[in-house]
Order: C-alpha cells, then sequence, then structure tokens
C-alpha cells in the first residue's frame, strides 16, 4: 500500500507477514478526558455523519443513553451512570464514550476466521475490512469490551475504525474534531501519554487522588485510552472492565490447540493406513463361509436337524 | 489328455448371504454420511486459517457460515432416525466388556479368540453412543454460537464457552468417523451391508456370530 499510514502489522487467519514498506510507523491514539467531557453527544453525531450512518429513532427509556447500546450504525456511544462517592457523599455523574478502544492484542482479530477480514495497521488502528467479513460473529466472542455489532440487513460486522480514512490523509477522528470541550483529543500515542499525564496531576491537585491514564496491559495497551478521575475502580464508568484480556476460554479455542487437533486428525488417517499395511485386511476366509452355509441351510430345514457339532 | 482322478472334485460352494440393513435405514445412513462430511468440511474451513480455502466448496466465507448450522440441523434429524433404528441393538453387555478387554486381537484381527457377537461389537456400539452424545452436544453449542438467529440470547462468556465445546467435540466427532470409515474398509465385506443391505454368511460368522445363530434360517437368510 502506498500510504504508509495504512501499511499492515497484522491481518486475521492469516500466517503470512505483511509488507513493511515506508519504515517504522508512528502509534496514533486517541485520548478521552472523561473529567472534561459534557455529554453533548456531538462525538456521536459527528461519527454518524463522517461514516454516512443513520440511527433508527428509538425509545426514552428514562436514561441519557442514546441508542442504548451500540448497533452496526452507532460505533461510539455515550454512556451516562451515576455514582454516589462513599468518600464525599458526592453523587457523581460520569459520563464515558464507549466505543472500540484499537488494542495493541486485539481479540476479534484473534478469534476472526476469515483471512484479511480484521486488520491492525502499523500505525495502531484495528480495522473491520468488510468485503472479507463473513458475518460469524467471531469477533463479538473474541472481543473484552462487548464492542462489534453484526448487522442484521447485511450480516457484516461494525465497529469504531478510529476513522482509519482520515487518519490516512493526516486528519484526526471525526469525534475529536466535533468535540467542543476537546475531551477527545487525537494524536501519537506518546503525545497523548504526556497530555494524560498533565491532565492527571491537575485532576489530584483538585482532589481526585486516584486519577491516571486506562491504558490497560492485559491486551497490551490501547490506542484509546481514557484519563479517569477513579482509575482504582473502571467498572464505576458503565462498565469499563477494571483488568480486560482476552478471555482465556477464547486462548484455548483460538489457540495453539487447533495445530494439535489438526495434527492428531491427520495422524488418525495415517494410522489407519500404517495398521492396514501391518495387519492387512481383514478377510472373511472360505472356511467361513461354509460354517455360514451349514448353519443356515440348516435353519432352513427346520429346527428338528438341530444338532450340536463342533465348529 | 489325461483326467485327473487323484484328487477330489472341489465341494459345490453354497453361497448364503443375510440382510443387515434395510432400504430405509440404508437412504438414513447416507443422508447422516454425506451431511456429516459436509458439516466437518465447512467446519473445518472456519476452524483454522490453513482449511480456510474449504470455504470455496460452499461458495464463499459468507455462504459456508450460512450452510453450516443447517446442516447440523440435517445431520440432528437424520441421526434422530438412526438413533430410533439402531438405540436397543447398542445396548452394551457382558461380550461388549470381554471384547474391549481383548483390543489387541481385535486390532490384529484375531477374531477366533473374540466371544461370539451379536448384531453389533463394542466398537461399533462405541461410534454409535460416542456420535449420538457428540452430535447432540454439537447442536446445543451450535445454536448458541448461530449468532444469525440466536445471538445475544446467553452472555459472551458462555459463547465462547459454547464456541471452545463445539470445536472440541467436533474435533473427537470426527476422529471416531475416521476410526468407523477405517473399521468399513478394513473388515472386507461390511460395505456390502450399506450400500446392498446384505452381508455374506461368512462375514456374519466370521464378526457376528451370535447374530447370525439368532436368524440363521429365518426370511433374513438367503441361499443363493
Amino acid at each position: 500500500m502506498a500510504n504508509q499510514s495504512l501499511n499492515l502489522q497484522r491481518r486475521s487467519a492469516s500466517t503470512d507477514t505483511p509488507a513493511q514498506a515506508g519504515g517504522a510507523a508512528i502509534e496514533v491514539a486517541k485520548l478521552i478526558d472523561v473529567s472534561k467531557c459534557i455529554g453533548c453527544k456531538a462525538c456521536q453525531s459527528a461519527c454518524l455523519e463522517w461514516n454516512n450512518l443513520r440511527e433508527e429513532v428509538g425509545v426514552n427509556t428514562g436514561v441519557y443513553d442514546n441508542p442504548h447500546d451500540l448497533t452496526p450504525n452507532s460505533w461510539t456511544l455515550m454512556r451516562f451512570a451515576e455514582w454516589d462517592n462513599p468518600d464525599n457523599g458526592n453523587l457523581e455523574w460520569l459520563i464515558r464514550k464507549d466505543g472500540c478502544m484499537h488494542c495493541a492484542d486485539p481479540g476479534c482479530l484473534k478469534a476472526c476466521p476469515a483471512p484479511g477480514a480484521i486488520v491492525q495497521y502499523t500505525n495502531g488502528i484495528v480495522d473491520f475490512i468488510h468485503e472479507n467479513c463473513i458475518g460469524c460473529g467471531y469477533c463479538i466472542k473474541g472481543c473484552p469490551f462487548n464492542i462489534p455489532r453484526v448487522s442484521k440487513v447485511d450480516h457484516k460486522a461494525y465497529k469504531c475504525s478510529l476513522c482509519s480514512d482520515r487518519v490516512a490523509v493526516g486528519q484526526g477522528p471525526a469525534c475529536a474534531k466535533a468535540c467542543p470541550t476537546t475531551a477527545i483529543m487525537f494524536g501519537t500515542k506518546e503525545a497523548m501519554k504526556t497530555q494524560a499525564e498533565k491532565r492527571i496531576a491537575d485532576l489530584k491537585s483538585r482532589g481526585f487522588s486516584n486519577a491516571g491514564l486506562y491504558d490497560p496491559e492485559g491486551v497490551g495497551g490501547t490506542h484509546v485510552m481514557y484519563v479517569l478521575h477513579h482509575n482504582d475502580k473502571p467498572h464505576i464508568y458503565a462498565g469499563l472492565p477494571d483488568k480486560p484480556k482476552i478471555s482465556a476460554l477464547v486462548s484455548a479455542w483460538k489457540g495453539t490447540g487447533k495445530v494439535f487437533a489438526l495434527g492428531a486428525l491427520a495422524l488418525a488417517a495415517v494410522g489407519a493406513f500404517v495398521h492396514h499395511t501391518i495387519v492387512g485386511p481383514n478377510k472373511v476366509s472360505e472356511h467361513d463361509e461354509e460354517n455360514a452355509a451349514e448353519l443356515i441351510e440348516e435353519g432352513k430345514r427346520g429346527p428338528s436337524a438341530h444338532e450340536t457339532r463342533p465348529v | 489328455m489325461t483326467i485327473d482322478i487323484e484328487h477330489r472334485p472341489p465341494r459345490l460352494r453354497v453361497r448364503t448371504s443375510i440382510d443387515r440393513y434395510s432400504a430405509i435405514a440404508r437412504v438414513n445412513h447416507w443422508i447422516t454420511a454425506i451431511t456429516f462430511v459436509l458439516l466437518a468440511l465447512s467446519g473445518l474451513a472456519l476452524f483454522h486459517p490453513s482449511l480456510y480455502f474449504l470455504t470455496g466448496l460452499f461458495g464463499g466465507g459468507a455462504t459456508t457460515r450460512i450452510l453450516h448450522p443447517w446442516l447440523g440441523v440435517i445431520l440432528l434429524i437424520s441421526f434422530a432416525g438412526m438413533f430410533l433404528q439402531f438405540w436397543r441393538l447398542n445396548l452394551w453387555n457382558r461380550d461388549d466388556t470381554q471384547w474391549i478387554s481383548q483390543i489387541g486381537d481385535v486390532v490384529k484381527g484375531d477374531e477366533e479368540k473374540l466371544p461370539e457377537l451379536d448384531k453389533y461389537n463394542a466398537g461399533q456400539k462405541g461410534v454409535f453412543w460416542g456420535q449420538a452424545l457428540m452430535i447432540l452436544v454439537l447442536f446445543c453449542t451450535g445454536l448458541v454460537i448461530w449468532d444469525q438467529y440466536f445471538g445475544g440470547y446467553v452472555s459472551i462468556e458462555t459463547n465462547r464457552l459454547a464456541a471452545l465445546i463445539h470445536a472440541a467435540m467436533a474435533f473427537f466427532a470426527i476422529m471416531l468417523i475416521i476410526v468407523h470409515i477405517y473399521a468399513g474398509i478394513w473388515v472386507r465385506g461390511t460395505v456390502a451391508s450399506m450400500t446392498r443391505g446384505k452381508v455374506t454368511g461368512g462375514w456374519a460368522w466370521r464378526h457376528h456370530r451370535k447374530w447370525l445363530r439368532r436368524e440363521a434360517g429365518t426370511k433374513h437368510t438367503h441361499v443363493d
């Protein structure tokens, strides 16, 4: 590929190493500063607009979340949580922009059976290539964050692309562009970490002693990071996993066990061939046929003819 | 020109046969067999990337994904038909335990040392019950991961477990089928039972003598 930011690092269900023309890539990251978010949903609107998606008009169930969950059309979603802070009695309104975290070790890519349906670019973005997607939903099982959604219309899986098309031409993601408080920032991963440090120092000076950066180790770090005022308990932010990692069940299902399974099947077939070569066919002898004939003929003559005789 | 009067003329050979499978049982078996093979091919295509090319047999990845579970439904129904016909004759008995304890003689083909057997030996019974159990588990776990119709009914963690069990069970089922097919090839004269429905009397005498004794003289045995 001519565009350096779209060089592949990894490709689902493929063992070959993708071409690395263009030299080392710079990892990018989106930084979502939850403490600066006002819940306006401009990011959701911008996402729909840039990606030319339409969400159905839903119903209000008494919460601010709209739609109620991520969908094949809504790749990002503001999740609203109310948290009673036991330390100071404050009722805190925690608003988290949910969406793909672009893991360095993506569970979706690990689980995907279709070659090239999920790719990871050298800049860290994990992208779904829809013409290769077969709609099996394995990516949903692989994801530690419950992000991908399979469309009931075209049976392809969808999620945030981190606006890989915009990033490829030097733009930031649409959501970051639309955010009125710059709670969503975009840049190199290093720059975003530096930015986060400043924000965390500020939050700590204002009493949020557990403020920190959410860049979970369990999935090798992510290319979407959060600044959380309560980084000691991510789960209070509408169920953000405390220690996300690819499920052991997925690792067992998609791990090296498969190679052994295929090897064992091949070995069984070879074993059968070897057995036949050594033992030879198990053939019925003429003697067997004679004995059977005697038995059957005797049976046909009737029970009176019964007698015991050596076999 | 001389006539050899030193040797006795060969005894007139009597050919016998015995009915083993009805036409319904045979059709049922082959529907099950073909469905199983198609399931194995489409399943293996999605099991390991190196076998993804097998999706080409089914018209691509997406159609493989669509067809595989429906084939599973056919297999369940078809196997259920076989189960109802054969389960009674596959109940375990003392001869089977004896047969298993002499598995070495079985593998060597020394059948004279083995107990006389009814219609099925312990190996055949193992295939029968093994497939019955595995097809049931494969069907249940398959429903869980049939995302198009049953996605979202259970938790993602349950989905992951179902996918793992489904893959493991499929592995054992294919293993068992390899044994089943090889046994049919190795023991000559067996395939006829599923193609023409009959085996020779000698085959029955050698492998299932108790069954032959039970059937000898009935309308299921024929002197040709």
